[in-house]
């Protein structure tokens, strides 16, 4: 009895933590991905430049959604309550 | 001949009813079934490693150590050949390593300053080969086509440990080149903007590993996640973008690793 509703509330925050990791990094991402086209827009010229700094911090805010699902995973495959 | 006779007799029973719908839907049945057990080389479940015991505490992971040092072999003969006869006129092996060495070395350079970053250009060189060659071979080799006693090869980057070990040694190095370079003002760091920021600088020694390790390992096991759930919904052609997309993150995530180990040695020895 006590082992299901861990089971059951360790499924519900599995999918609280991987909702709401995804939920600042996108909004994250959105910001940085539209300021990078309005830099482009401006200076056509540095796009090379503005691509690699773009990239590179995208794929920093997409570790903090990788962070959400590493403990949804640990939650639901290696969980540490259920004996 | 052959196939055609088996394929009429497959067919017979529901032409004779003339049942379209329930031979269009054991069709998809029968399609089904065979590209399963065809294709389908994956299944989704909590696996377990291909143990070898030392003593009662001390196990290794056979799968991580077979394919880490399969990679660290690879790598080695690569290089070994690719920097065996330098010509002023390169090869098409010399160009690939010159573009890497130049990579790296504008990583180091931009992190460390032109000062110092020669002394630990070699570090972040290694991390970023070794990272970058066993996400590839994750991505690359069809490693479930063979069969060992227990668990599945894979990515070494796919077992946590492999990951806390690299995260592990950028530390040490950051701290060893801090000393060296500093000597023992390197500790000044600790109070930089004022007194009590001491647990503060304290902490981020313990949580620059952890999230280094967190993110390549979470990257990697991402990865292959999402490629083996969408081959369990459709095994053909429509994984193939979302492996693409995994390849470019995984070489994504070496550069990031190998950016980060530069920036953590370069924000001590400045």
């Amino acid at each position: 009895m006590v082992d299901s509703i861990i089971s059951a509330a360790s499924v519900i925050a599995a999918a609280i933590a991987v909702g709401f990791a995804g939920l600042g990094p996108g909004i994250g991402q959105g910001n940085a991905a539209g300021q990078a086209v309005e830099g482009i827009a401006r200076q056509p010229e540095a796009e090379g430049k503005i691509r690699g700094t773009l990239l590179l911090s995208l794929a920093f805010m997409e570790s903090l959604t990788i962070y959400g699902l590493v403990v949804a995973l640990s939650v639901l495959f290696a969980n540490p309550f259920v004996s | 001949m052959l196939i055609l006779f088996l394929v009429s007799a497959v067919l017979k029973p529901y032409v004779c009813a003339k049942n379209y719908q329930v031979f269009f839907l054991e069709t998809l049945k029968i399609l089904k079934a065979t590209f399963m057990s065809t294709f389908l080389l994956s299944k989704i479940e909590v696996g377990s490693h291909l143990y070898i015991n030392f003593s009662e505490n001390l196990h290794l992971h056979g799968e991580t150590i077979i394919v880490s040092s399969l990679v660290v072999i690879a790598l080695s003969l690569f290089l070994t050949f690719a920097t065996s006869n330098l010509e002023r006129i390169p090869s098409n092996l010399q160009s690939a390593i010159e573009v890497i060495y130049e990579l790296v070395k504008s990583i180091a350079v931009t992190q460390m300053g032109p000062s110092y970053y020669s002394q630990f250009l070699p570090f972040v060189a290694t991390i970023f080969l070794f990272v970058l060659g066993s996400n590839l071979s994750g991505a690359l080799i069809p490693w479930k086509l063979l069969e060992i006693p227990s668990g599945e090869l894979a990515a070494p980057t796919n077992d946590i440990n492999t990951t806390a070990c690299l995260a592990i040694l950028t530390s040490i190095t950051y701290f060893f080149a801090g000393l060296k370079i500093k000597g023992i003002g390197y500790f000044k760091r600790y109070i930089k903007p004022a007194i009590f920021f001491l647990p503060l600088n304290i902490v981020e020694d313990f949580t620059k590993p952890l999230s280094l390790n967190f993110r390549l390992f979470g990257n990697v096991v991402a990865d292959e996640l999402t490629v083996t759930v969408i081959c369990s919904l459709v095994p053909l052609f429509i994984p193939l973008p979302i492996m693409m997309l995994g390849l470019f993150a995984s070489s994504l995530q070496a550069l990031i690793f190998a950016t980060l180990a530069a920036a953590y040695i370069g924000e001590v020895i400045e």
